[in-house]
């Protein structure tokens, strides 16, 4: 058997816990310009998307500038185009997916999860501004939607790219789990923005000068505003707690463990207390007006740790703890 | 006494509880900066000895279960059990109150309310609007007073219990968090194919934990993407309580077995240097299974049979193929290669065999035992519930006042109010009041 000798060359002992797979080496992707077969790919839709948002954008402050209430429809009917499209390359990335035989749903990686982001933002805007009827609530809102397609579209920072799951993502709970988490900070960013348009009509309600070019008169009453922004926090409420909670059951049926404190689920918790906070002290304290716009601000940030920092600001603090 | 009320006053506080919230809150920051469950001299290393000290004081290393942490999430139970206490007698009140005792003077003083009058007795108008109000969904309850009638119709009174409900299903999903850390274990084990254990190691101590029962792996399976990525992996388990075998499964991530209170999640695998050759007889599909160190040979002095594996072919971690050599008696030795689930026939003494080769593995396996879980379930469903009546639902009350204003005529004063949503419920009087004011085309 001399001819036989060939060398033994596959990695021994390669012990992989799930959590950590996302780091599995030798991965090659396919990136998904191979499959141009369509008149077009779902990045190249989000690409539109992203400059129909910030069409919409502009035309919100153009609006608003120029006291041009009546092409309000203008903006509105653009944000719906923006979001048709949008919705098109969602599906169309799911499509994609299964024709790269990797099949699953959008909402995996942080590319995808910031595409459901605006995505939803762009739904609740939409549903608000037909049941409530708010108008130029999109100057607040929209940018958000821009902001977050931009940086998905542009950012060095996240992969594009469609790749497989690992084993331990192959779950509808995580389907369940990034969809009421997303609804849930889609709904506490357009508290924020609320929290935004309040602060600046009350800020110039009491300047009070008639020479400011830009009046905030046209913005609706601060009692609706405040009202909206409470309704708005409550809604993102119900939908963060439940965001966590199939996160906790999804973590249990994965691992046997649904709670072990690792700093996305802390991030999580001190987002929901920040608003348990603001509820109470609104019960309590009658925190009402600027002090909600602002607790709807700050909670929109520990929003953004959660769903930014955590990944991108403490992972280089944890990479040798998870080694 | 007068301490007694102010500490029962303290811990019914919602101040308290805003205090806690912050406190947690703030706090948690820190575990989530300062890496967990290090050794000391990691933290020496990165912070310096004299924070480490501190750290070290302060039980930071593992601050979710030191005692000051804990001490808060109690603060926050003992707060949320006595403010519950304290105000639940209220709110039951408000819900199972008699709505017809109601003073009339305090009607003209509600949010909302109107006052008109009807040319028709006043009994005519009760049957006429008690007859309204049912066909608008309100049903409705009456009361003769000595000048008058009192009609009241009420919605949503239970949705009071939802801010209970929802402060509950904490309590309970501390309770089925403290019950699991009691009474469960979280273990990892590591099984090879074909072996069995009745122990696993304790995470954290690595101390062993008797099963009672013992589980072998009788195989493992793993599928990769073309990256090379695993995209499944699969263990094949049988549960074996006092030798005989109980239970027969296949687990994968997240598709766990569970015996007994025990349950075997799916967590990782080991690769070995080994190989397991498999030869089954046609005729009776019986196996025997062997295992093959690499070019090592081995002996079925049965069958008079000497086989090994001679070389192997693999792409990262994913063995391509497997090449056996195999001599039956004096014969020539013959020497073919194998993939992964190819079966090979060969005949033995007139017998006809199959054979496949795979690499051995160990499945690893994480063990857990959590008597406490079905209470955090339940307490997750009640929250969604409750936040869903508390944020959603409200209770909406109706009273209408009659009273005579000469024969044929009858004053109403119609009174309505609601403990949520306001602004959403003006509407809601506003069509009320139509609807009762609207006389059906009569003067
Ligand atoms: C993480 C902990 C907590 C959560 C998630 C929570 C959740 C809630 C929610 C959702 C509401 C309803 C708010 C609304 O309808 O706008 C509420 C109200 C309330 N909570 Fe909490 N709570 C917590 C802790 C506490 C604690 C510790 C206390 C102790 C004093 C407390 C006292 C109250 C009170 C008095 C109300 C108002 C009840 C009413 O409307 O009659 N909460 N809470």
């Amino acid at each position: 058997m001399e001819e036989d000798h060939e060398a033994f060359y596959f990695a021994l002992l390669t012990r992989k816990e799930p959590r950590q797979e996302s780091t599995f080496a030798a991965t090659r992707h396919i990136s998904s310009s191979e499959y141009t077969e369509f008149f077009m790919t779902s990045s190249q839709l989000f690409g539109i998307t992203t400059l129909t948002y910030l069409f919409a954008t502009l035309f919100y402050v153009f609006i608003f500038v120029f006291k041009a209430y009546r092409l309000y429809f203008i903006a509105v009917t653009s944000t719906a185009i923006a979001f048709l499209i949008q919705t098109t390359g969602i599906a169309l990335r799911w499509y994609e997916s299964y024709d790269m035989g990797i099949g699953h749903a959008p909402l995996t990686n942080m590319y995808e999860s910031v595409v459901f982001f605006a995505w939803t933002i762009a739904l609740l805007y939409l549903g608000m501004e037909w049941k409530f009827r708010t108008r130029i609530l999109g100057l607040f809102i929209i940018p958000l939607a821009f902001l977050a397609m931009a940086y998905a579209s542009f950012s060095t920072e996240i992969t594009k790219e469609i790749t497989p799951l690992v084993p331990a993502l192959q779950s509808n709970w995580l389907i369940a789990h990034v969809i009421t988490c997303f609804v849930g900070y889609a709904a506490f960013a357009i508290a924020a923005g609320m929290g935004i348009m309040f602060l600046f009509k009350a800020a110039t309600d009491t300047a009070k000068s008639s020479d400011i070019s830009i009046s905030a008169g046209t913005l609706p009453a601060l009692r609706t505003i405040e009202d909206l922004i409470h309704k708005t926090m409550l809604f993102g409420f119900i939908w963060l707690s439940a965001g966590i909670i199939t996160g906790a059951v999804w973590a249990n049926s994965a691992w046997g463990t649904y709670w072990s404190w690792d700093p996305k689920e802390t991030w999580s918790l001190i987002t929901w207390f920040v608003y348990a906070i603001t509820l109470h002290a609104r019960y309590t304290r009658g925190w009402a007006g600027k002090r909600l716009a602002w607790m709807a601000i700050l909670g929109f940030f520990s929003v953004i740790f959660t769903y930014y920092g955590v990944n991108f600001l403490l992972s280089g603090l944890h990479s040798y703890g998870s080694s | 006494m007068k301490t007694t009320t102010q500490i029962w006053d303290f811990f019914a506080s919602v101040k308290l509880a805003i205090f806690t919230l912050c406190a947690l809150s703030l706090t948690s920051i820190i575990g989530t900066v300062i890496p967990q469950g290090e050794h000391f001299s990691r933290y020496v290393n990165e912070y310096g000895s004299v924070l480490a000290q501190i750290f070290q004081v302060l039980d930071i290393p593992t601050m979710y279960s030191s005692w000051w942490f804990r001490g808060l999430l109690g603060i926050l139970c003992t707060n949320l059990i006595v403010c519950s206490i304290d105000r639940f007698p209220t709110a039951w009140r408000l819900i199972t109150a008699d709505q017809l005792s109601v003073n009339p003077e305090r009607l003209k003083r509600m949010d909302h309310h109107a006052t008109w009058t009807v040319s028709s007795s006043l009994r005519e108008a009760s049957e006429i609007l008690t007859a309204k109000l049912h066909a608008a969904g309100w049903p409705t309850s009456s009361r003769e007073e000595h000048d008058g009638i009192i009609l009241a119709s009420q919605k949503g009174a239970w949705s009071r219990l939802g801010v209970y409900i929802v402060h509950l299903s904490i309590l309970a999903i501390f309770a089925g968090g403290i019950l699991g850390s009691f009474l469960g274990f979280k273990g990892t084990v590591q099984i090879p194919e074909t072996e069995s254990t009745d122990k696993v190691f304790a995470s954290g101590s690595a101390e062993p934990i008797d099963l009672g029962f013992a589980i072998r792996c009788n195989s493992f399976d793993i599928e990769f993407y073309d990256n090379g990525m695993p995209k499944e992996y699969r263990s094949h388990l049988t549960v074996l309580d006092k030798g005989k075998e109980v239970r027969d499964e296949a687990i994968e991530v997240n598709k766990p077995l569970s015996y007994k209170g025990i349950t075997f999640y799916q967590s990782s695998y080991e690769g070995y240097k080994d190989f397991l050759l498999r030869f089954t007889d046609t005729a009776d599909n019986k196996t025997t299974t062997f295992k093959a160190t690499f070019q090592n040979e081995l002996d079925w002095s049965e069958k008079d049979l000497r086989f090994g594996v001679i070389n192997v072919e693999a792409q990262g971690n994913q063995v391509i193929r497997t090449k056996i050599w195999l001599r039956d008696g004096d014969q020539q030795p013959l020497t073919f290669w194998l993939k992964p689930g190819e079966k090979k026939e060969i005949q033995l003494q007139g017998k006809a065999y199959s054979l496949s080769a795979k690499q051995m593995y160990a499945t690893g396996l994480q063990v857990a035992k959590d008597p406490g879980v079905w209470l955090v379930y339940i307490g997750c469903g009640l929250m969604l519930a409750g936040l869903y009546m508390a944020f959603f639902l409200s209770h909406r009350r109706i009273w209408l006042s009659l009273s005579h204003d000469g024969d044929n005529s009858t004053v109403v004063q119609l009174a309505a109010s609601t403990n949520k949503n306001k602004t959403g419920f003006s509407d809601i009087f506003s069509q009320i009041s139509r609807l009762l004011t609207d006389n059906g085309g009569r003067p």
